[in-house]
Order: C-alpha cells, then structure tokens, then sequence
C-alpha cells in the first residue's frame, strides 16, 4: 500500500514536472505576448497543481498537507487575477502591439480535437 | 456583530491549521488574541462588510458539481494546450472574442471570468458592464466560449438567491 502510494505521488510529481516544462517550452515556442500567457497557465495550473498533490501524498493527513492545500488554494484564486491584470494592461495601452489574430475561417470540424 | 465573529472564527481556523499547537495553553489564548486584534483592526477600518466575507458565499448545491467538472475542464485545456506546444507546427489561431454572461450578481461574472482564465487557453482581457473579453489561443476554444455551457452551469451556480 505505502509502496502504490509512493508511485502515485512520483507519477504526479512528474507530470507535474512535465506539464511545467512544457509550459517553459511554450513560452519560448509562442509568436506573442497574449499567447505566451496561455503557454504560462499551463505551467501554473497542472505543473504546480499536479507538483503540490504529489506532496501532498508523500506528506500523508499531516498539517503539512493542510498547508499545500491551502497554497493551491491561493495559487488557483491569485493566479487568475495576475493573469488578466497582464493582458488588460496590455491592452489597454495602445503602445503595445496588438495581438496577433487568424483570420481565416474557423478550421474544418474534421479534426478530433478536445478544445474547451 | 455576526460578521465580525464569522470572521474571528475563521481566523482562528486558519491559525489552528497553520501553526499546530492544539494542546499549548499560553499560545491558543495568544492565537485567540490575534485574531481579535485582527478583527479589532478590520472594524476600525470597515471592512468587515458581508460583501468581503468568504463564508457569506452562498453554498447551495450545484458548487459540489461545479469545481469537480471546473477541474477536468482545466485537466482537458491544459492537455490540448500542452499538445499544441509540443506539435511542431504549433497549430495555433489566435482569437479575440465578446461575450454577453447571463449572471446577473457581480460575483456570479467574476467567478465566470476567473473560470475562464484559470482555463489555459483562455484569457479575460476586459470585463465591463455585461460584456466579457476573451482572448483565446485556438479559434475552438473560442468557439467552445460562444456556445456558452461553462456561462449557463456558472448562472446555475448563483441561481439560489
């Protein structure tokens, strides 16, 4: 049982390492400013979630596992907000460039993609 | 005088949590102090005030199916985002989109526009009046906004007042 445990919370602590370097990745790979910020809220929701909830099994019903909840917690509420702070002021200063748009028509349905 | 003691006890609770000492006498009664200076201090100050108080969120049902399905949304984005990095052509069509949300609280459009950004591809840029600005990373994305399922189970999640 510790043993299944252990694995589970090395499985999210890699997926949460994978999921933050993709994130990096991302940020480097993107055209612009507003696409980055998508490339960097992968990085701060799965990659820091998926780290957090790997901790939180290593350290079992403690109080440290209160506390890296309460971190996600705020991570999830926070993080938000800086993110549209970012963008709005970007925006809304029309010094900056704007964002880069697709104009064409929306791509056929054919691709099986799970979008949200 | 309700507010204000809701607001000492979840001080309290959160100190109890975060320092650990349940059976020290002399610190409890230090911590319980602590928190009613902060009371104190945020009566001085008003704002104790039922708007800002977390525990006056209204609890009705439909928040237990909401955060479980705003999870795997975000689990689902954040996989689709991820993919798009790693894909060497980047497949990406950059979007600029407004939306009209149905809530009718403040609350209700701030927990929408927070849902939205806290999906990765997706970001509000502009939240004014009763118009929403959506910056997405894919035209599905956007797409997948205008047919409003995340905007109807938010207008559902205050439909209790």
């Amino acid at each position: 049982m510790a043993a299944l445990l252990d694995l589970f919370s090395w499985l999210m602590l890699l997926g949460g390492v994978a999921f933050s370097l993709i994130g990096g990745v991302g940020l480097l790979r993107m055209p612009d400013f507003y696409t980055r910020l998508h490339a960097a809220s992968v990085t701060d929701t799965l990659g820091a979630g998926l780290i957090l909830l790997g901790l939180m099994v290593q350290a079992g019903w403690t109080l440290v596992s209160v506390k890296l909840l309460l971190i996600l917690v705020f991570m999830w509420f926070t993080g938000p907000i800086a993110t549209h702070a970012l963008a709005r002021a970007a925006l809304v200063d029309p010094a900056n460039p704007r964002p880069l748009l697709h104009e064409e028509p929306p791509p056929s349905k054919s691709s099986s993609i799970s979008s949200c | 005088m309700l507010h204000a003691l809701g607001l000492w006890l979840f001080c309290l609770g959160l100190w109890l949590l975060l320092s650990g000492y349940f059976h020290v006498t002399l610190l409890l009664i230090f911590g319980a102090l602590s928190c009613a200076l902060v009371v104190f201090v945020a009566w001085r100050t008003e704002v104790i005030d039922p708007e800002e108080q977390p525990l006056r969120l209204r609890f009705n049902a439909h928040i237990l199916t909401y955060w479980p399905w705003l999870l795997w949304q975000i689990v689902l984005a954040n996989l689709d985002v991820a993919r798009r990095i790693v894909d060497p052509k980047l497949p990406i069509s950059p979007t600029l989109i407004t939306l009209k949300p149905t809530q009718r609280s403040d609350l209700g459009r701030v927990i929408y526009a927070n849902s939205i950004t806290l999906t990765p591809g997706t970001v509000t840029t502009d939240l004014s009046g009763d118009t929403l600005e959506v910056h997405a990373l894919t035209r599905e994305g956007a797409d997948a906004l205008l047919e409003g399922d995340m905007d109807r189970r938010v207008t559902r999640l205050e439909g209790g007042r």
